[in-house]
C-alpha cells in the first residue's frame, strides 16, 4: 500500500497542476465557467498540449526565411510567390517568433505554468515545514522491508536509529501505536523545491528576454582601416533599439580601426577557407578618456561602456581618384565593396552627384583577378583588379528619395563605357571627355555589430538556476523510512521499511544504512529482505 | 608519424571499428535467432511483482544463462567493446592529425557522436544487463559511421575562426554525449513499444517469440525514463553553453538560427516526455512515442539543418 497524500506528490511535475483532471460538467454561472476554464488551462494535459504546440509552432521559423535574420531573403521569397507570399507575410510566417500566434502559445504556457506552480509552492511549503506522516501499521507491506532481532531495549534502538537518520539529515518524528513505538523519517524535499525553482526560473528567462527587447539596442557599422566610428545614431549603417531606448543617449565611446589582418587557407583541400580575422582597434570610452588599444576577433568581442563590439564581417575598399575634364580632382576616396562569393568578388558603386554632368560607377573588385574569369579566383589580394562601368546622367540623389549606397539608379543614366580590368596605379581616360579615373590602391574594411543587452546577465543567471533546479528535481529522491521496535521474548524485534516516492528507484540502500547501524556486528545475518 | 600516416591510421582504425561492429551486429542478431528456436522461460514472474507502480531494476539473470543465444550476445558485447576501442583510436588520431579537438566538421562530429553512442551504451551495460539492446545500438552506430565515411568525409582542415574557442570543447562535448544518450533512449523506447504489443497480444499469458528476449515493457519504459532524466539536464546545459558562446561570437545569446530552433524543439519535446511520464494516460506507449519523436527532432537538427539550412552553424565542411 503506498502512502501518498494528494498534496505532496512529488514525481517530476506530477500533476504540475494540483487540479483534478476530470471532465466535470461546469456549472453555468460565469464564475463557474471561469473556474472551469482556469482548471482546464492549468491542467497537466493542457500543459502537455501547449508544449507540443510550442514545438510545432517553432518549426516554420526554420523552414521559411525570417525577417529578423535575413529580410532580403524574405522579400525575394514573397516576390517569387505572389499568390501565397503576401498572405503568409500577414500570417507572420516570416516573423514567427514575433508573431501573435507564437506569443499566444508561450504566454498561455506560462500562465498555465504559473497556475500550477503557485498552488504547488504553498503545498510544498506546508509539506516541508510539517512533520512526516505517522508510520503505517503494517510495515511489511512496504516496498523495502527488513526485520532483525536486537538485544537492545526498544527505546534505545529507536534512539540510535533516530540519531543516525538525523545525522544523515532526515526529518524524524517518533510516536507509539498499538503495535509499539516507531519513528518516521522523510528526506528529499529538494526534489520539489528544484522542480518549482526550475519552473520559476523559466519565467525569469522570459523577463530577461523582455528586458533585452525593451532596453537593449543593436547596430551595424562598416569601418575602413584607418577610419573611425563614434557611437551616435547617424554613424550606424543599421540600428535598432527597444521601446525604452533613447537613441540620443548612446554610450559616448568611439574607436578607430587601426589594422585588420586576414588569412586564408592555401592548402588544396580547403583553399580559400578563412583562418584568421583580427582587427586592431584604438578606442576611448568617452571623448575625454585615454586612448586604449584592443584586438577584436571572432569569439573575442570588445566590451566598452556596457556595450559589446563584435567583428562580424570584412571586405575590400578599392581607392579611386577621379578628375573631371579640366583635370580637377572631384573624388579621392576608398569605396566599400560587398563580397558576393567566397572568393570575395565584390561589388560597389561610386556616385558623383556634384559632377557636371553627374557620373556614376559600377565597381567590381577582384582580389585575385584572372583574365578568363568574371569572378575572383582567391579571396586574398594576390592580383587585385577592378572592373568599371561608367554612367552619365541623373543619379537621382538630388530627388530626395533615399537610396542605398550600394546600388546605382540607372533609370536616368546612360552607359558611357566600361573597363574590364584596371590594376592598381592605372588610370583610365573616360570616354567622351568625361575625365579620368585612377585605381590608386585598396584597403580593407571590417563590419562590426555593436550590441547592448541589459537582459543577458539576468538570462544567464536564470538559466543556471533553472539548470540547478532541474537537476535537483530529477536526481533527488523524495523518500520515507520507518523503524518500529517491539519488545519480545528473545529481545527486541526491529522492523525497518522504506518507501521511495520516485518511480524506478528503490530504498534498499537507505534501509541497509539503518540496519547497518542497528546491528553493526552482524549485518544481514538475520535479515529477511523483501525486494519487490 | 607523418601527417599522411596519421590520416591513414585514423581512417584504418575507423574501418576496423566498422568491420568489428558489423560482426558484432551479426552476433547480436544471431542471439535473437538462436533464442527464438528455444522455448525461453519467461521472466514475467519478476514483472508482475513490480506492478504496484514501483518498478525495480534489480538485475535478474535469466534462468537459461548458458544457452547459445546468450553466448552469441556475449560475443557481440565483446566485439562492441573492441569496436569502441578502434573507434576511439580513430577519433583520437584524427584529432592528433588535425592538431585540435576532432569536431571541426560533420565527418568529425559524426564519428565522435558514434563513439558517444557506444560509450553511453557500454557504460550503462556495466551496471545493467542490456545485451538485448546491442543490435539496436550497433545498427545506428554503423549507419552513422557509414554516412560519415561515404558522404561526409573531408580532409582534415583548420578550424574556421568562429570555431576557435574553448566553448567548442564544452558545448560540443555536451551535445555529443546527449546524442549518444538520446539514441539509447529512443532505441529502448522502440523496444518497449514492440514488447508492449507482444504483452498485449499475450494478454497476461507468457510472451513468446522475439519479444520474449526483451525485458518487460514496464522495465524498458522505466529505463528510457532514467536515460532521459539524465540526458535532459545535459541537453539543457549544451543549449546554455551554446547560448553563452553565441553571445560571445555573434552578439546575441539567442537568435532563432535554424540550429538553435531545432535544439529548442528537441528540448521542448523531451520536456513533453517528462511531463507525459507524470500524466495519467500518457505514461506508457504515448511517452515512448514522444521519446522517439524527440530523437527524430534531434536527427533533423543534425542531418537536415547542418546540410540544407542557411544556418550560422554551417560547419558541415560539405
Amino acid at each position: 500500500m503506498t502512502h501518498i497524500d494528494p498534496h505532496s506528490d512529488d514525481r517530476l511535475g506530477a500533476g504540475l497542476s494540483t487540479n483534478p483532471e476530470t471532465g466535470v460538467v461546469p456549472p453555468l454561472s460565469a464564475t463557474g465557467w471561469l473556474r472551469w476554464l482556469w482548471r482546464q488551462l492549468t491542467s497537466m494535459r493542457t500543459a502537455l498540449l501547449l508544449l507540443f504546440l510550442l514545438a510545432l509552432a517553432a518549426v516554420p521559423g526554420s523552414v521559411f526565411p525570417q525577417q529578423g535574420v535575413n529580410p532580403i531573403k524574405v522579400s525575394t521569397w514573397v516576390a517569387a510567390h505572389p499568390g501565397i507570399g503576401p498572405f503568409m507575410q500577414r500570417m507572420g510566417v516570416f516573423d514567427v517568433y514575433a508573431s501573435p500566434w507564437f506569443a499566444s502559445v508561450y504566454l498561455l504556457l506560462f500562465i498555465s505554468l504559473i497556475g500550477c506552480v503557485v498552488p504547488r509552492m504553498r503545498l510544498h511549503w506546508r509539506a516541508a515545514t510539517s512533520a512526516p506522516p505517522a508510520a503505517p501499521r503494517n510495515l511489511s507491506r512496504m516496498q523495502n522491508f527488513t526485520s532483525l532481532e536486537s538485544q537492545e531495549e526498544p527505546q534505545k534502538v529507536l534512539d540510535t536509529a533516530k540519531a543516525r537518520l538525523k545525522g544523515a539529515r532526515w526529518k524524524v518524528i517518533d510516536g507509539t501505536d498499538a503495535s509499539g513505538s516507531w519513528i518516521s523519517a522523510e528526506k528529499g524535499y529538494l526534489r520539489e523545491t528544484g522542480n518549482l525553482i526550475f519552473h520559476l526560473s523559466l519565467i525569469l528567462i522570459l523577463v530577461a528576454v523582455a528586458v533585452g527587447g525593451l532596453f537593449g539596442w543593436k547596430g551595424n557599422v562598416i569601418v575602413k582601416t584607418g577610419n573611425g566610428f563614434s557611437d551616435t545614431l547617424t554613424q550606424y549603417d543599421v540600428w535598432g533599439g527597444g521601446r525604452f531606448v533613447n537613441p540620443a543617449h548612446l554610450p559616448p565611446f568611439s574607436f578607430a580601426l587601426a589594422d585588420f589582418q586576414v588569412q586564408f587557407d592555401r592548402a588544396v583541400s580547403d583553399r580559400g577557407s578563412p583562418q584568421l580575422f583580427r582587427a586592431t582597434v584604438n578606442y576611448r570610452t568617452d571623448p575625454r578618456a585615454p586612448l586604449q588599444t584592443s584586438i577584436v576577433q571572432v569569439n573575442e568581442p570588445l566590451s566598452v561602456d556596457g556595450a559589446k563590439v563584435y567583428l562580424v564581417g570584412h571586405g575590400y575598399a578599392p581607392h579611386f581618384i577621379i578628375k573631371d575634364a579640366h583635370g580637377h580632382q572631384i573624388y579621392n576616396d576608398a569605396v566599400v565593396t560587398l563580397p558576393q562569393d567566397g572568393n570575395f568578388t565584390s561589388t560597389g558603386v561610386i556616385k558623383l552627384p556634384d559632377a557636371s554632368p553627374q557620373l556614376g560607377f559600377d565597381v567590381v573588385f577582384y582580389p585575385t583577378w584572372i583574365p578568363t574569369s568574371i569572378t575572383s579566383a582567391f579571396p586574398a589580394p594576390d592580383n587585385p583588379a577592378v572592373y568599371l562601368d561608367v554612367w552619365r546622367g541623373d543619379t537621382g540623389m538630388n530627388s530626395g528619395v533615399p537610396q542605398s549606397v550600394y546600388t546605382l539608379d540607372k533609370s536616368h543614366m546612360v552607359l558611357l563605357g566600361r573597363h574590364p580590368s584596371l590594376i592598381p596605379g592605372q588610370t583610365w581616360t573616360l570616354p567622351k571627355g568625361a575625365g579620368t579615373i585612377t585605381f590608386a590602391g585598396w584597403q580593407r574594411w571590417a563590419s562590426f555589430q555593436i550590441a547592448y543587452d541589459p537582459g543577458k546577465n539576468i538570462a544567464l543567471a536564470a538559466a543556471v538556476i533553472a539548470l540547478l533546479g532541474l537537476m535537483s528535481s530529477l536526481f533527488v529522491r523524495r523518500r520515507r523510512i520507518w523503524v518500529k521496535a517491539l519488545a519480545g521474548p528473545q529481545g527486541t524485534t526491529v522492523e525497518v521499511a522504506g518507501l521511495n516516492r520516485v518511480e524506478g528507484a528503490d530504498m534498499a540502500a537507505d534501509v541497509e544504512y539503518v540496519v547497518h547501524h542497528l546491528s553493526p556486528d552482524a549485518p544481514g545475518t538475520d535479515v529477511t529482505k523483501r525486494n519487490s | 608519424m607523418t601527417p599522411q600516416q596519421l590520416a591513414q591510421a585514423s581512417n584504418g582504425a575507423i574501418y576496423a571499428s566498422m568491420i568489428t561492429l558489423a560482426i558484432a551486429m551479426v552476433f547480436f542478431a544471431a542471439s535473437f535467432a538462436v533464442g527464438r528456436r528455444r522455448a525461453v522461460p519467461v521472466t514475467a514472474a519478476v514483472v508482475t511483482e513490480s506492478a504496484g507502480g514501483t518498478a525495480v531494476l534489480t538485475r535478474t539473470d535469466p534462468p537459461n544463462a548458458g544457452d547459445p543465444g546468450r553466448r552469441s550476445a556475449n560475443i557481440g558485447m565483446s566485439l562492441t567493446w573492441l569496436g569502441m576501442i578502434f573507434l576511439a583510436a580513430g577519433v583520437a588520431l584524427r584529432g592528433v592529425w588535425a592538431g585540435r579537438v576532432p569536431w571541426g566538421d560533420m565527418y568529425e562530429f559524426s564519428i565522435t557522436a558514434a563513439l558517444g553512442i557506444l560509450v553511453v551504451f557500454l557504460l550503462v551495460s556495466l551496471r545493467q544487463d542490456i545485451r538485448w539492446l546491442g543490435l539496436f545500438i550497433v545498427i545506428p552506430v554503423l549507419l552513422t559511421l557509414g554516412i560519415a565515411v561515404t558522404v561526409l568525409y573531408t580532409e582534415s582542415a583548420q578550424l574556421v575562426p568562429a570555431l576557435k574557442s574553448y566553448w567548442l570543447l564544452i558545448h560540443v562535448t555536451a551535445a555529443i554525449i546527449s546524442s549518444g544518450a538520446f539514441t539509447l533512449a529512443a532505441a529502448v523506447s522502440a523496444v518497449a513499444l514492440f514488447r508492449g504489443r507482444a504483452e498485449r497480444k499475450a494478454d497476461g499469458g507468457p510472451v513468446t517469440g522475439l519479444a520474449a528476449r526483451f525485458p518487460d515493457q514496464l522495465r524498458l519504459q522505466t529505463m528510457a525514463n532514467r536515460i532521459i532524466a539524465f540526458t535532459f539536464p545535459l541537453w539543457t546545459f549544451a543549449i546554455i553553453a551554446g547560448a553563452i558562446w553565441a553571445e560571445n561570437a555573434w552578439g546575441r545569446y539567442w537568435g532563432w538560427d535554424p540550429k538553435e530552433t531545432w535544439a529548442f524543439i528537441t528540448w521542448v519535446i523531451f520536456a513533453c516526455y517528462l511531463h507525459a511520464r507524470s500524466t495519467v494516460g500518457w505514461r506508457g506507449n504515448r511517452a515512448s512515442w514522444i521519446a522517439i519523436i524527440g530523437f527524430s527532432a534531434f536527427l533533423v537538427n543534425y542531418f537536415v539543418i547542418n546540410v540544407f539550412a542557411a544556418s550560422l552553424h554551417s560547419y558541415s565542411g560539405l
